[in-house]
């Protein structure tokens, strides 16, 4: 078995006549905390809702290429999508708790794929959030609104939640950019220990995230891969000039 | 000419909205309060429990309560699973083309649409082509019609305004498209929905034009959905054109007030209750 989870073959995303991706080529690597950087507009969100065919809900979405997830081209058209967005769990930018218990906030991908029993879901929800490390903060008040947490904590909350689905893969899309550094610095704990059952694609603005984290890092730019590599190499020695450019700040 | 200091132009902003507020209060509270003073001394225990004598000139109000709650119940089960899908339909399922476009200026046209043509076509179609003569039923058919477009037009704005992120949470969290709209979106839109209906169950119960042409004007107690009945705004309406009894017109516009009143205190207050319990 081959160490590549997901292989990205000249993959182009449209919305209408506008081109967000163009023709990228991107391998995965199973258990790596994949590293994505690059400048706003540069088609790194957009890559992301690809994987999980989140795109699918924009109008005029439309695609060219393939992506082939553990084997199997996701856009196949016997493909169940409702499937494959458990397997591939989403961190959005702004935690998104809904508007319900933090209970029943981590509970509802579980019960939606028809987990019904009481002491099923009570493993789940804990489990969850220990692996989420927000579990010793919320123990004594599950049955309170996830929208009162704080910012740090809903966005553990929304990582929870998605490893209650038991997702293959975490995407994350900028998951701390509106957090504080002690906030930052716990997700970014989680990550590494979550490392060893899952595999996780980091959307990043802050490049230092990156070189903390990931064991590769890739570099976006106008909606195309410039370069992919081990990001120590990435960092110190990259390939290309427009690499060096945008860690040295020099445009983005 | 010299404008304002915007701190005194301030003031009289302030002052100018704070009494437009009060003239609309204030014609709100002279209508209510006129119409109780008249007909509060009216009101007794018998007025709302007994038949109607002598077409109404002695006796109480009880059947056309009766006929009132009838036509009113019927439309809103009719009304609100239609307009409530239609809304969902038309925002959840579609991209909004032109398709939807159509549909929704149709909601629209017919919002516009008099209630006295509404009876009318009530009259045409449920009284005399359905042969249901005028029926509870013909009445909450026509006052059905009557209400959809504002219950469609009350829950899309309700749909629409539940943040779309919730529904990308949901969709990303491996829900089907149906449990999205049932699990998320609709419990969020509920508060919106139900105003929505409250409202047409208000236009409902003070609804002449349409129902005394389909539910005809009877003052018999009703006995099936098949009976002609009349409602408290006709009873109201008939005494007080044909000169019957003002006394008990207004204690009729009295009973009709207190209900629509009480009808929306007890809606806000359970509301209050679910969006505290919600989230």
């Amino acid at each position: 078995m081959s160490d590549i989870a997901i292989e990205i073959r000249g993959f182009s995303q449209y919305f209408g006549q506008v081109r967000k991706i163009n023709g990228l080529d991107l391998d995965v690597r199973r258990h790596e905390i994949l590293g994505i950087i690059g400048p706003a507009r540069s088609g790194k969100s957009t890559f992301l809702c690809a994987l999980n065919r989140l795109n699918d809900l924009v109008r005029g979405s439309r695609h060219e290429g393939a992506i082939v997830v553990e084997g199997r081209d996701i856009y196949a058209p016997d493909v169940d999508v409702v499937e494959l967005r458990r397997r591939l769990g989403m961190v959005f930018a702004t935690p998104v708790p809904l508007p319900r218990s933090i209970y029943e906030n981590v509970a509802f991908g579980a019960r939606r794929a028809g987990v019904r029993r009481r002491d099923e879901l009570d493993a789940i929800v804990r489990d969850s959030l220990e692996k989420g490390g927000l579990w010793e903060e919320v123990l004594d008040r599950l049955e309170s609104s996830g929208q009162k947490l704080s910012g740090g904590q809903q966005q553990r909350l929304c990582l929870a939640r998605i490893l209650a689905v038991k997702p293959e893969f975490i995407l994350l899309d900028e998951p701390t950019s509106g957090l504080d550094p002690i906030s930052t610095m716990k997700i970014e704990e989680s990550l590494r220990r979550l490392k060893k059952d899952y595999t996780i694609i980091l959307v990043t603005n802050n490049t230092k995230q990156a070189a903390r984290v990931a064991d590769r890092t890739a570099f976006f730019l106008n909606g195309g891969l410039v370069e992919v590599g081990p990001t120590a190499k990435i960092f110190t020695a990259p390939d290309d000039r427009r690499t060096d450019d945008y860690l040295r700040g020099r445009f983005g | 000419m010299r404008r304002l200091a915007p701190s005194a132009e301030e003031k009289a902003a302030r002052a100018g909205l704070w009494a437009l507020t009060l003239i609309t209060v204030a014609v709100l509270c002279f209508i209510i309060l006129f119409i109780l003073r008249r007909g509060l001394p009216v009101l007794s225990f018998e007025f709302l429990t007994a038949n109607p004598v002598d077409m109404g000139k002695a006796g109480g109000i009880f059947s056309t309560v009766v006929g009132t709650v009838a036509l009113t119940v019927l439309a809103v089960l009719i009304a609100a699973p239609l307009g409530v899908g239609t809304a969902i339909y038309l925002t959840e399922y579609t991209w909004g083309g032109p398709v939807t476009r159509i549909i929704r200026f149709g909601a629209e046209c017919l919002a516009g649409i008099p209630s006295i043509i509404f009876g009318l076509f009530g009259f045409i179609l449920f009284v005399t082509k359905l042969k249901f003569g005028w029926s509870i039923l013909s009445g909450g058919l026509t006052l059905a019609f009557m209400l959809l477009p504002t219950i469609i037009r009350t829950s899309e704005e309700a749909i629409k305004s539940v943040p779309p992120e919730y529904r990308k949470v949901s969709f990303s969290l491996g829900s089907t498209k149906w449990q999205t709209v049932t699990r998320v979106v609709l419990p969020s839109a509920l508060p919106g929905i139900v105003t929505g209906i409250v409202l047409s169950i208000g236009r409902s119960i003070g609804e002449t034009a349409a129902t005394i042409f389909t539910a005809g004007s009877a003052l018999r107690l009703p006995t099936s959905l098949f009976s002609s009945s009349r409602t408290m705004a006709v009873h109201f309406y008939i005494l007080a054109r044909e000169g019957i009894s003002m006394p008990n017109a207004y204690g009729t516009a009295a009973i009709l007030i207190i209900a629509i009143l009480g009808i929306n205190l007890l809606t806000y207050f359970l509301m209050n209750r679910f969006i505290r319990k919600y989230s």
